[in-house]
């Protein structure tokens, strides 16, 4: 049965993930920065007032196009920081009405970036053992249904009992959600990126059945019951602050992530068989278990994610068609070259950028959507590595291997 | 008289590597030029130079006294230059005429092919240089022999004049060898000229007509086989003398550590890889298992080391039942094993050289205490194997995938060297390693020997088999031929014996006739 685990044959997302994977930071941030730039022209690009300058003289247009960006970049930096002047000036003057006002940005941009980080991080774990978890959104959705009814169906218990078991039950519900196509995978030699991708869909529907039927709230339609004051997560700030404690659960699960990947026995079965499945096969790694293993922690993490939002943030369940976590994860986990503490840093850049575009919005009135073209851009530019160092006149990492040589013979080393 | 081609200075850089350094070389018309140097010495570079798949950094070749320049192979074959690459170029369900035409097809009535044509000329072609190939015949019924000279016609039939031969004999049994030379003499005798690749000293002697020897780049010499000395040749390559022949005391050989009875190993598609097979090994002795590749052995070694299902029959190993029990419980029984794909079975490339070392032990003690790595155990451990085993390494830490072939290897024999032993799996140890690295491996095995571990060594080489072993068993068609002695035996008769033939010694050795008498 361990021969099923299919190794040698590539497909699109080994081969799009096997070269994310060796592209340097130094791309990544090249990258990042060019797609910065081109964001910016297609912002000036989707813009009436830009052509008009232009019309006046191409001078006015460009000092108009940058004055533009400007504004652009500038906006969504408030968004998602805050204004650093306000800011300052709230901290001298020590009203905690004006502190809570100028924060409330950057503290927004936390909560944003939760369910980012945790599903980033289910996504990474799998990619390190070799599994392309696909189906973040699917398990995401699961936890959080199921964390929501045993938000609403529980009643009074203590929030000490109340907001773990919720979180177990959501945890349950993602790691099955996980564990189906990893075991799938491991048995039958299904593939996972096809797996998990269907197990998305059965997700969709069940839930959509779940909200529109049995858990629908008697007084409103399309929408689930609220779930108890018992299972809300703590928050830190009043009203209208939201952080709360999914944040600081978030860094853990990251931090234990790494923690189990490198510092231990699991860790290194995972990652070698991540790597060179035959190897670990070879090694008596029981590669089939992990394989099994990595899809069903991979889907629990994710299905954390959605408990999280559902006890922290959403409080029910609502009838929508996706939210979109569990794919822009996928781009967070290659970003972050899979590892976990990094993957804190690449989902914050989603989760500020997703909060200051929407200042943006209001204030330029640059559409939502310019985001997810900045973030294609960029995850445009690490999978094609060769226009960045076209670009930058960087040079080739393969060239300086003689391995080129041999591979070209077709001789092995 | 004018060379057919001429290279001059030709100088190839790779960031941080100088492939080729100024290299002249001529050829003549009529002759057979040897290359003969390590693996990395530049011998491909330049004859991927030569056939348009690199370009040279300086330099300039000449044909026939005329300045050409080559971007691509068409330009090549344009040139008369054809190449036999060591991995055919062949698609398997085509027929010899299809394969050969593909690329140049002749067409008739306006775009219908004209196999009839091309499969003529073929014919032509197999009966002017003695190739002995039927035109219809489909290339996956060939045997590798035979499909080697289908690649030969391919040139031929592009009407080249210089032909490329890349370690052309790696993939062929001895008497495929002896066949080989037979055409590549024809071959010059209608005035082709060869130039041949390889690094195995025997051959060079066997056939060139003049040796060039390539190390780190350049030309370091030039000799004619007649008045050249093997072991002069060797350390010309190497850069140092090198003891070719391996030094052994007698096996005295101990208790059987593996036993196999009557195993019959099944590969996916239902086809018969290993057919009822029986023999055993004991302690301090090396039981080498010759055969020409894909005759088993693979199969053989993968079922023996529970990578594969056994379909029937018994393995034991020190008298404990392992038949198709997982590798950890069969290695932990104190079996190791070099894996025949070092690169694919062996290391994890990508990780550094101490996670390597411990791939299948990072989970005792002392690597691990309950599931918690220990990282100052695994980097002493590290370093005391990089020292005792010699691998050239930057560090521990580095990626196993920037050591060379000789030293990736010297990673999994420390590894599977530094833990108790009773039986070594030893797969192709040598395949692909300078003549440095074989050297210490072939010592390293022989130490392991003394020290009463029983080995179990398959090669495709047939000269190390013969050196190493005690006693050699033979496989063809997933059967074992015969057992014998590796004293007696002659290598004439282990080559009938890997090609099927002569069925008379197969049967009067079924059972090992010739009992090695134990001499202390």
């Amino acid at each position: 049965m361990e021969e099923k685990v299919d190794s040698g044959k590539k497909n699109f997302f080994k081969i799009f993930y096997e070269e994310i994977s060796k592209s340097s930071f130094t791309i990544i941030i090249l990258a990042i920065f060019t797609g910065l730039i081109l964001g910016g022209i297609i912002a000036c690009a989707t813009t009436k007032e830009i052509y008009d300058a232009f019309g006046e003289s191409f001078s006015t247009g460009i000092i108009e196009s940058l004055k533009f960006i400007w504004k652009t970049y500038s906006s969504l930096f408030r968004g998602s920081f805050g204004n650093p002047k306000e800011m300052v000036d709230s901290l001298f003057s020590g009203d905690s009405a004006l502190i809570r006002k100028a924060f409330k940005p950057f503290l927004e941009s936390l909560v944003v970036t939760t369910p980012y980080l945790i599903t980033g991080v289910a996504i990474a774990l799998g990619f390190q053992a070799g599994v392309l978890n696909m189906g973040g959104e699917g398990q995401l959705f699961m936890g959080s249904i199921m964390a929501g009814w045993a938000g609403w169906t529980f009643k009074g218990l203590p929030p000490i009992i109340h907001v773990p078991l919720a979180l177990l039950i959501g945890v349950l519900a993602g790691a099955l959600w996980g564990f189906i196509p990893g075991w799938l995978k491991a048995k039958t030699g299904s593939h996972e990126v096809i797996t998990t991708i269907m197990m998305n869909y059965i997700s969709f529907s069940l839930s959509q059945y779940l909200i529109t039927g049995p858990f629908q709230d008697p007084n409103e339609s399309f929408k689930t019951r609220f779930i108890e004051e018992s299972a809300h997560l703590f928050r830190f700030f009043e009203d209208p602050l939201r952080l709360h404690i999914g944040f600081i659960i978030a860094i853990a699960v990251a931090v234990i992530a790494w923690y189990v990947l490198y510092k231990t026995t699991w860790g290194f079965e995972f990652r070698n068989v991540g790597l060179n499945p035959d190897a670990s096969k070879y090694a008596g790694i029981n590669a089939s278990l992990v394989t099994i293993l990595a899809m069903t922690f991979s889907g629990a993490i994710a299905g954390l994610s959605g408990a999280v939002e559902m006890l922290g943030v959403n409080f029910r369940a609502v009838q929508s068609l996706t939210t979109g976590y569990g794919w822009d994860a996928i781009a967070i986990a290659l970003l972050a070259k899979n590892h976990p503490l990094v993957v804190i840093i690449t989902a914050m850049l989603f989760g500020f950028m997703r909060q200051g575009s929407r200042i943006m919005q209001i204030n330029t009135g640059i559409p939502i959507d310019i985001i997810s073209i900045l973030q294609a851009f960029i995850l445009f530019f690490i999978a094609a590595p060769a226009i960045i160092r076209t670009i930058y006149r960087l040079k080739n990492p393969k060239e300086t291997e003689p391995e080129v040589e041999i591979s070209v013979s077709g001789e092995k080393l | 008289m004018e060379p057919i081609l001429e290279l001059r200075g030709i100088t190839k850089r790779f960031p941080g590597v100088l492939a080729n350094d100024h290299i002249d070389l001529k050829l003549y018309k009529g002759e057979i030029l040897a290359l003969l140097g390590e693996n990395g010495a530049g011998k491909t570079t330049l004859m991927n130079i030569l056939y348009g798949l690199y370009t040279q950094d300086e330099g300039e070749i000449l044909i026939n006294g005329k300045k050409i320049d080559i971007q691509n192979p068409t330009d090549a074959i344009n040139a008369g230059i054809g190449m036999v690459h060591q991995h055919f170029m062949l698609i398997p369900v085509f027929d010899v005429t299809e394969n050969v035409m593909l690329g140049n097809e002749y067409t008739k009535n306006g775009g219908f092919l004209d196999k009839a044509k091309a499969a003529k000329q073929i014919l032509d072609i197999s009966e002017k240089y003695n190739l002995n190939i039927d035109p219809n015949a489909i290339i996956e019924d060939l045997p590798i022999g035979l499909q080697q000279r289908v690649e030969i016609i391919k040139i031929l039939f592009h009407e080249a004049e210089i032909l490329i031969m890349d370690e052309p004999s790696a993939v062929l049994t001895p008497q495929e060898v002896d066949e080989l030379f037979k055409i590549m003499h024809t071959l010059i005798d209608q005035g082709k000229s060869i130039i041949f690749i390889t690094h195995k000293l025997r051959e060079v002697m066997e056939c060139a007509d003049r040796i060039m020897v390539i190390r780190g780049g350049k030309v370091v010499g030039e000799a004619a086989p007649e008045n050249a000395d093997p072991e002069k040749l060797a350390a010309m390559m190497v850069g140092r003398p090198v003891e070719l022949k391996v030094e052994k005391e007698l096996a005295t050989p101990d208790g059987t550590v593996l036993e196999v009875k009557n195993l019959t190993v099944v590969n996916k598609n239902k086809k018969i890889e290993v057919d009822d097979i029986s023999f055993e090994v004991r302690a301090g002795e090396i039981l080498g298992i010759a055969g020409v590749q894909g005759n088993g052995q693979t199969e053989l070694v993968r079922c023996l080391t529970g990578l594969m299902k056994a379909q029937l029959g018994k393995i034991s190993v020190l008298g404990t039942e392992t038949t198709n029990c997982a590798p950890r419980t069969i290695t932990e029984l104190g079996v190791a094993h070099i894996p025949e794909d070092r690169q694919k079975d062996g290391l994890v490339l990508p990780s550094p050289v101490q996670d390597n070392l411990i791939l299948n032990t990072y989970y005792q003690k002392p690597f691990a205490k309950g599931i918690i790595l220990q990282p100052e155990k695994i980097h002493q451990n590290a370093e005391k194997l990089i020292k005792d085993f010699d691998i050239r390494t930057p560090s521990s830490i580095v990626p196993v995938s920037g050591l060379s072939g000789g030293n990736q290897q010297k990673v999994i024999v420390a590894r599977e060297f530094s833990r108790p032993i009773k039986l070594l799996i030893a797969s192709q140890p040598t395949r692909g390693l300078d003549v440095g690295s074989i050297e210490y491996i072939h010592r390293r095995l022989i130490e392991k020997r003394d020290d009463g571990c029983a080995i179990l060594l398959v090669s495709t080489e047939l000269d190390e088999v013969m050196q190493l072993s005690d006693r050699i068993a033979v496989m063809y068609r997933g059967k074992i031929n015969a057992i014998v002695d590796a004293d007696i035996v002659t290598k004439e008769e282990l080559g009938l014996l890997m090609a099927g033939i002569d069925t008379e010694i197969d049967t009067e050795k079924r059972k090992p006739t010739r009992v090695h008498e134990i001499v202390t």
